[in-house]
């Protein structure tokens, strides 16, 4: 159990600049949560925690400790793999003792440990068997169990539910933060998936081309995304952009689409004309007798809701979920409601906040 | 995926057979045969007269001491000539995995030995370790060392060794590197997190994932060193001096070609046929045996 400070990690392979410089404080016990598209650079970061790769320029501290320098062995973490990487000349038992062994406890030692480990998992069965006669689910919880079985200052998880099945995903992720929790131990957790990140995190570091884009509890950054690419990555379907322009003296927006609206919480900054990306969430979008038309393409029923894609009269895209069943019309009739709405600067993707919180 | 062909009628699957049955039952079972049936016979000293004599071959041989000499002499190369070249092989193939500038021309270079013809690879040798001529034996000799292969039964050994090793890392380069790129990344960082250092890690971790490739090419190197070498001993010692680098085959040569006892030849070759037999089968059935992954 430690702390972890991330300050500066920069990375480049060659001329190619994988991380820019990513900051992070994580508190004891706590679980955070990469995620990002492939190539965002979470799994470099990941690495570069675990002393896999060197960064090209920034520290790590575990429990204040710097270990920027040492070797992977001498960081005391355990990480669990994509791919699980088990041992797969060892048995179940030995793939669970051997980080034990390489320090020399002594074999009773040993023995008790992995047992404990076992059962907390559930795996007290397999201890003699080799990796290749488990499944998939099974191989998962060996890997944790090695990696529990070290009682390390650190968690590390590389995608770990990505190689499982979409029911077993969705158990082992109960499973992997019931854990967590249980034993207290702070953790880092990559995926790409949007729902494991909101369900597993206590805090989500969204990454977009090596920056971390916001770092946030999972419910902030769906309320308030720090700029559009979070504002699209969290949340499914995702979140509708609008073309607009600052109106009014910053007291509202001018919607390419046609209407004008006040903002609900405060006037933005800026001088009038200012280009704008106005964000709503599909499930936010309401219907009204009389509000903008939207012309739909596609109706996808989903049972408990209908996700409905369309487009407004100047031709840009919005997705709409609604409760219930579909309309059977060709046209609907939409409103945007001011409260609802997120507010981006069209030059950076900026999320631009009220002058007053009102 | 597997596609069977089913033939309609026997003619044309055994047409196919044809070529290769015609080649090794020329090449393979009609000498081996003759070499089998000839075990069993003695001849007089100008082939005039041909007796069946049982056995006799076979009982000869085994009481001569020279010939256990030999048998000794074979399992001290064959033995040393495996430990080597994998050993070599091996460490090569380790410093061949590691992400370098230039891997690959490394890897080619190291691939070359293989396709030396042995006699060139002996001649090579001789310009190296030849007392006179040799860059390394006129440096020995310059630095004092009574260094003459032709003369000195142990340093003939030491040179038809290390040739018959050097020939053969390459081989062992192949497969060990092969075996080594199979080996996932993931679980070599796995160890590492577990705080393995690297010898650590190589013991425990590659080496017994390498072990069906290591038992693979042990089998391929001890039929090599038995069989294969011949054109390096040949073209380097000529089993000498006084027999000191004569190997089974050497001698199963020098008998039936040089001193014309097919009878006893024969024996040897039927000996060396059943040390053959027992290392393809030992091959065979460990090998289905493997049981990593």
């Amino acid at each position: 159990m430690a702390t972890l400070e991330v300050s500066g990690i920069r990375k480049s392979f060659g001329p190619t600049h994988v991380l820019h410089g990513i900051d992070l404080a994580v508190e004891d016990g706590e679980m955070i949560v990469i995620v990002g598209a492939s190539g965002c650079g979470k799994s470099t970061l990941l690495r570069i925690v675990a002393g896999l790769e060197t960064p090209s320029a920034g520290s790590i501290r575990i429990a204040g400790r710097e270990v920027t320098a040492l070797e992977p062995s001498e960081r005391d973490i355990a990480m669990v793999f994509q791919n699980y990487a088990l041992y797969p000349h060892m048995s179940v038992a030995q793939n669970m003792g051997y980080g034990l062994r390489i320090r020399g406890l002594p074999r009773p030692e040993v023995a008790r440990r992995v047992r404990e480990a076992a059962a907390l998992l559930g795996i007290e069965a397999l201890l003699e068997r080799r990796p290749k006669q488990l499944s998939g689910g099974q191989r998962q919880r060996v890997a944790m169990g090695r990696a529990i079985v070290r009682e390390p200052k650190l968690f590390l998880f590389d995608e770990p539910l990505s190689n499982l099945d979409a029911k077993l995903r969705v158990q082992m992720r109960a499973e992997i933060r019931r854990l967590q929790q249980r034993l207290g131990v702070t953790s880092l957790f990559v995926t790409h998936d949007q729902v494991e990140a909101m369900t597993l995190g206590d805090r989500l570091v969204v990454m977009h081309q090596g920056h971390a884009a916001q770092v946030a509890t999972p419910m902030e950054i769906w309320a308030k995304p720090a700029d559009t690419y979070v504002a699209g990555f969290i949340g499914s379907p995702a979140m509708n952009f609008l073309e607009g322009r600052l109106a009014e003296g910053g007291a509202a927006v001018e919607l390419r689409a046609g209407p004008v609206i006040r903002f609900a919480d405060g006037p933005r900054p800026g001088p009038d004309g200012l280009p704008l990306i106005i964000g709503i969430r599909p499930e936010h979008v309401i219907l009204a007798a009389d509000g903008l038309a939207l012309a739909l393409d596609l109706v996808e029923p989903l049972g408990s809701e209908t996700v409905l894609h369309g487009s407004l009269a100047d031709g840009e895209a919005l997705v709409v979920k609604l409760a219930g069943m579909a309309p059977q019309d060709r046209t609907l009739w939409v409103a945007l409601p001011p409260e609802m709405l997120h507010v981006f600067g069209r030059e950076d993707g900026r999320r631009i906040e009220p002058l007053r919180a009102g | 995926m597997e596609r069977k062909t089913v033939f309609r009628g026997m003619t044309l699957p055994a047409l196919l057979l044809l070529p290769q049955l015609a080649i090794t039952i020329v090449f393979f079972f009609w000498p081996a045969g003759q070499a089998v049936w000839f075990a069993f016979l003695r001849q007089d000293a100008f082939g005039i007269r041909t007796s069946f004599v049982g056995f006799e071959n076979f009982a000869d041989l085994l009481a001569d001491p020279l010939y256990l000499e030999t048998a000794w002499n074979t399992l001290v190369f064959s033995v040393s000539v495996s430990a080597l070249s994998l050993s070599a092989g091996l460490l090569l193939a380790v410093l061949a995995d590691k992400q370098i500038r230039g891997a690959g021309a490394y890897r080619t270079l190291l691939i070359w030995p293989y396709a030396i013809a042995p006699a060139v690879a002996a001649v090579l040798w001789i310009f190296l370790f030849h007392p006179q001529v040799g860059l390394i034996g006129r440096a020995l000799n310059a630095a004092g060392l009574d260094w003459d292969y032709r003369l000195n039964g142990g340093q003939a050994m030491l040179m038809v060794i290390l040739a018959s090793a050097w020939k053969q890392v390459s081989y062992n380069f192949i497969f060990f590197l092969a075996g080594l790129q199979s080996i996932p990344k993931s679980v070599l960082e796995a160890a590492a997190i577990d705080g393995a250092r690297p010898v650590r890690r190589f013991w425990t971790i590659v080496f017994p994932l390498l072990s069906p490739t290591t038992f693979f090419l042990l089998v391929v190197n001890l039929v090599y060193a038995f069989f294969d070498t011949f054109g390096i001993i040949d073209a380097l010692t000529k089993g000498g001096p006084a027999k000191s680098t004569e190997t089974l085959i050497y001698r199963a040569y020098i008998d039936g070609r040089v001193n014309l006892d097919l009878g006893s030849s024969s024996a040897q070759s039927v000996i060396l046929m059943l040390v053959v037999i027992a290392l393809t089968a030992i091959q065979f059935r460990f090998i289905e045996r493997r049981v990593h992954y």
